[in-house]
């Protein structure tokens, strides 16, 4: 069985570790697998991707969309012609796939940060976002969320004052950092829902003087947040362990080219050391909860 | 000069044939699908290619179009969003890449600033306009009915519908360049824009509509990309600029004007897809695909110079297509002026 | 009496317009948000600076001959990248030995680059054009070929990242290294006879060479030095930032031309000075500091941007045809006796 695993990015090392745990699950089931890639983050590199995967007919497709439309019709042609199609991390428009593995529910990783956030300034005062590309669906969907949860009343205090786009580059990222410090004097708290926007704000803050007062939370690899957790700017973020997503959209995409399941709710299938799955929502299926990460385990990871 | 430009193309050619008799070798690459997603895949590249082109033989270039196109993508996405028909869209779209043409053209060839930094300021302003126009939005669901153009071939054939309209502005390029007189006035402002002007040459009148025209190609090049993704985004083809100079100078066409084929650029246009594609099915990694377009965009300009090791680049020693045109005395300042950048 | 001469009083005029344009922007931001002129504000104009701005120093030189560099970005990726991997090797590695490294890289790459446009005689903005594509291709097989798709900040030594986000005396470390530059660059532009000869190759390159200049030696010169400060720009990114992967540095090289543009350094050669695109660097990074504290929408950010860029090339323009007239002028004065 021949599998191919197509991140938004590919040397993006948290695709990198997804796409390592796919073609592990893909290795387990004695079939071939592979990671191929736009080394730019753009919806019409993949599609170009999505093509060669046809012409050299593959069993399944695993692909995190850059844009859910743009690719869309190349997806739509790979199952026409027999190809299993599963997406992750980034879904695809409903109709052009027909798994969608969620690194976990995305309004309890919108919802989670909050709650994160709100602990860390107890309870009050002024935060913002700093976000990766401003097209990025997964990250809007989250700050949707997010933004839902801070209208219940026990945020009453708390205002979210901006949300800055870093575009997912570590300069930029690091000016928007400073760009919200400086323009928001008492800003308590910074969530930033990717990996390379944390890294560039926490790197930002444990230089500067507002290391430990202003406290950053979001999504973050341990091994690039290590440092900073230690060093006090960082009290806790989350994540969940990409490596278990890939390995688990592998498995589910081998169940589907297989003919095992067909992507119906309510469906079952194992995932090899993941346990048993079952399809939810519109072919949705949830890997777990986060995982929240501070001093006293984040040296148990390596990732 | 006319057998110096012949030595590149003929490479070209060489290089075109080798890239499909490799890739028929891959599994997959001869299908018909295939070969028509090999050419859908560069549609947009070959029209921003075809409106480079002219520009770069008067010695000027647009690094403004991917932007450009971005821009009226996003135009195009939100006039769709706001209830408009797509036939009302399309002429305002067009006319509206015209106007950015216009804008390169007004500072370029009226206030006389060199292209290279104006094109560079248009590339970062059209590109952030797209964003102020669509934000973070992405808009979908355009009309069925106009879809398969950007997306299908001919029923039966290999050819997409998309490639006949490459081809037919191709050849109207060609036309433009190679036959009219306005063509040859090209080579000869790419000669010497003072001496052109001397000869009675409208300089600065095609100079500006070369902008304007590069500015409405790119526009129809957004036209497809939106309807052939289905996607309007303001960071559509992002760095698409690239690609189609290093097309155009892939294609033998000299940095400093006067120099240049359209048969080289769609050759070369044909062999980069070509190529991309076989890569691709190759599983080549995308960074070995950039060393190789890298390295041909060198071998472009170092190809020659071994060839003719001798000679002084650029300078015309067999008589040339200009020449059948009056020059007012021996213009060596421009001749001098285009040798050897920097060195 | 003898009036300083229109070119003199007009190079300073040049750099003093960058000044005036700084110091409105940073007025305005300073009125709309006090803090943007603490310290901590000050500290971070400078430091966003640096690394472009070192980058934009190296450039200028290869602009005033006329020769452009596009492949910068992609040079510091490298150099970036092989600094994390020295420390990979060995995490107590002394700092002072990965900053030479670095450099290094990055003039060899720069002598790829100035061995091909001055002895083979092709055209720079081809040559690196390519070379952008060909650098960059081989830092990302590097980095998959070698499993490291991302260096963190906790496998380099917290030495080499003081030497990043550090301060001597209230100056960033990375800005104090980006001034030493400048003053040795500017002082060699203008004191040493093969300073002088680059401005000459940029008016007129045959001229240059029939006067005697050894274009070709100078030129190759120019992108060499240019190249190691890319490479050590490349290192100072690793430093200040702390995690590096291989797109460190990916579209650098507009922001950098911009920056030498806006800074006075003529694309046509033959003008302009290294300070001049420091400050061009720093205006352009200030200006972008300064949008969202003065309320520009994130939207607006980069048509602002490019805007900068437009209307400084324009206010140049005017500035040289005014400055050309002046000379005219004064031609005119000194022949009428």
């Amino acid at each position: 069985m021949k599998i191919a695993f197509l991140p938004k990015e590919i040397d993006n090392p948290y695709e990198v570790l997804v796409d390592k745990g796919g073609v592990n699950a893909v290795t387990e089931l004695k079939g071939t697998g592979k990671e191929v890639g736009p080394s730019d983050a753009s919806a019409s590199s993949q599609v170009s991707y999505i093509n060669t995967l046809i012409q050299q007919k593959q069993d399944a497709i695993v692909i995190a969309a850059n844009d859910p439309n743009a690719v869309a019709p190349a997806l739509k042609d790979a199952m026409s012609k027999g190809i299993a199609v599963v997406t992750y991390d980034s879904d695809a428009a409903p109709d052009a796939r027909q798994i969608f593995v969620n690194q976990a529910n995305s309004e309890e990783i919108g919802r989670s940060e909050v709650k994160m956030m709100a602990e860390q300034i107890g309870g009050s005062g002024k935060i913002a976002i700093l976000s990766a590309t401003p097209n990025a669906t997964n990250q809007n969907t989250w700050i949707d969320f997010m933004k839902d949860e801070l209208k219940k009343p026990e945020y009453k205090n708390i205002e979210l004052v901006k949300v800055a786009y870093g575009d997912d580059d570590d300069q930029k990222s690091f000016q928007e950092a400073q760009g919200l410090l400086q323009s928001i004097p008492d800003l308590k708290g910074i969530i930033s829902p990717t990996t390379v926007g944390i890294s560039a704000a926490a790197r930002y803050l444990s230089s500067s003087p507002y290391k430990g007062q202003v406290k950053l939370t979001g999504l973050g690899t341990p091994n690039q947040m290590r440092e900073f957790v230690k060093d006090g700017t960082v009290t806790e973020f989350a994540l969940w362990d990409p490596v278990n997503l890939g390995y688990l959209a592998g498995y589910a995409a081998a169940a589907l080219a297989s003919g095992q399941i067909s992507g119906e709710k309510g469906e079952k299938f194992t995932a090899g050391k993941l346990g048993e799955y079952t399809i939810g929502d519109k072919g949705e299926i949830i890997l777990g909860p986060p995982t929240k990460f501070n001093k006293d385990n984040i040296d148990d990871y390596d990732f | 000069m006319l057998g110096r430009l012949l030595r590149w193309e003929s490479v070209l050619i060489v290089l075109c044939v080798a890239v499909f008799v490799a890739g028929s070798a891959s599994d997959g690459f001869a299908e018909q699908g295939n070969i028509s997603f090999l050419l859908l895949d560069y549609s947009e590249v070959a029209l921003l290619a075809f409106a480079l082109l002219p520009i770069v033989l008067t010695g000027e270039i647009d690094l403004s179009v991917a932007s450009t196109l971005g821009f009226c993508s996003a135009l195009t996405g939100t006039l769709w969003d706001a209830g408009m028909s797509f036939e009302t869209i399309v002429p305002i779209v067009i006319l509206a890449g015209i106007l950015l043409g216009a804008v390169n053209a007004v500072l370029v060839v009226l206030f006389g600033l060199p292209s290279l930094a104006v094109t560079i300021g248009t590339l970062g302003l059209y590109r952030g306009l797209a964003y102020v126009l669509l934000g973070d939005r992405a808009v979908t669901g355009f009309p069925e009915n106009y879809r398969p153009l950007a997306t299908d071939a001919i029923p039966g054939t290999f050819l997409p519908y998309a490639t006949i309209l490459v081809l037919v502005v191709g050849a109207l390029i060609a036309v433009l360049v190679h036959v009219t007189t306005i063509g040859r006035s090209l080579y000869a402002i790419g000669l010497g824009a003072q001496t052109a002007r001397f000869s009675g040459i409208r300089v600065n009148r095609i100079k500006f509509s070369l902008y304007l025209l590069s500015g409405g190609l790119a526009a129809i090049a957004s036209l497809i990309y939106t309807l052939r993704y289905n996607s309007a985004r303001a960071d559509n083809a992002n760095g698409m600029e690239l690609v189609a100079v290093a097309a155009v100078l892939l294609g033998g066409v000299s940095i400093f004007g006067g120099r240049g084929t359209v048969l080289g650029v769609a050759t070369a246009l044909l062999a980069m897809a070509g190529l991309r594609n076989v890569l691709f099915l190759d599983d080549v990694s995308n960074e070995i695909q950039n060393v190789i377009t890298g390295l041909l965009l060198i071998l472009s300009v170092l190809v020659p110079v071994v060839f003719k090791p001798r000679r002084t680049k650029d300078v015309p020693l067999e008589p040339s297509v200009v020449d059948t045109e009056r020059r007012t005395g021996a213009d060596t300042g421009s001749r001098l002026r285009r040798d050897h950048q920097g060195v | 009496m003898i009036k300083p001469s229109a070119r003199e009083s007009a190079f300073a005029g040049r750099e003093l317009g960058i000044v005036v344009a700084l110091v409105a922007v940073v007025v305005a931001a300073t009125v709309a948000q006090p803090t943007f002129l603490s310290g901590q504000g000050i500290h971070d104009l400078f430091l966003n600076a640096s690394i472009i701005g070192l980058l934009a120093i190296g450039q200028a030189l290869l602009v005033i001959t006329r020769n452009i560099d596009l492949s910068v970005g992609s040079v510091m990726g490298l150099s970036a990248y092989l600094s994390g991997q020295l420390f990979l090797v060995d995490k107590d590695l002394p700092v002072i030995v990965v900053v030479l490294a670095g450099t290094a890289l990055g003039a060899a790459c720069g002598a790829i680059n100035g061995a091909l446009v001055a002895i083979a005689k092709v055209p720079a903005l081809v040559v690196t054009l390519g070379t952008l594509y060909v650098f960059r291709g081989i830092d990302y097989a590097w980095a998959s070929g070698t499993n490291t798709t991302q260096i963190n900040a906790y496998q380099m030594p917290q030495g080499f990242l003081s030497l990043g986000s550090g301060s001597l005396l209230w100056i960033p470390n990375l800005t104090l290294i980006m001034l030493v530059v400048l003053a040795i660059t500017a002082y060699g532009l203008h004191n040493f006879r093969a300073g002088r000869e680059l401005y000459a190759i940029g008016s007129n390159p045959d001229a240059a060479r029939l006067a005697g200049i050894p274009t070709g030696r100078r030129v190759f010169g120019a992108f060499v030095i240019s190249g190691a400060l890319v490479g050590l720009g490349g290192v100072m990114h690793a430093a200040y930032f702390g995690t590096i992967n291989a797109s460190v540095g990916n579209g650098r090289e507009l922001a950098v031309v911009a920056a030498v543009v806006v800074g006075g350094v003529a694309i046509f050669g033959g003008s302009g000075t290294v300070l001049g695109a420091a400050l061009g660097a720093l205006l352009l990074t200030t200006i972008t500091s300064a949008l969202p504290i003065l309320g520009v929408p994130a939207f607006w950010q980069r048509a602002v941007d490019g805007a900068a860029l437009l209307v400084a090339i324009s206010l140049d323009r005017a500035f040289m045809v005014r400055l050309a007239e002046r000379l005219r002028a004064e031609r005119a004065v000194r022949r009428a006796g």
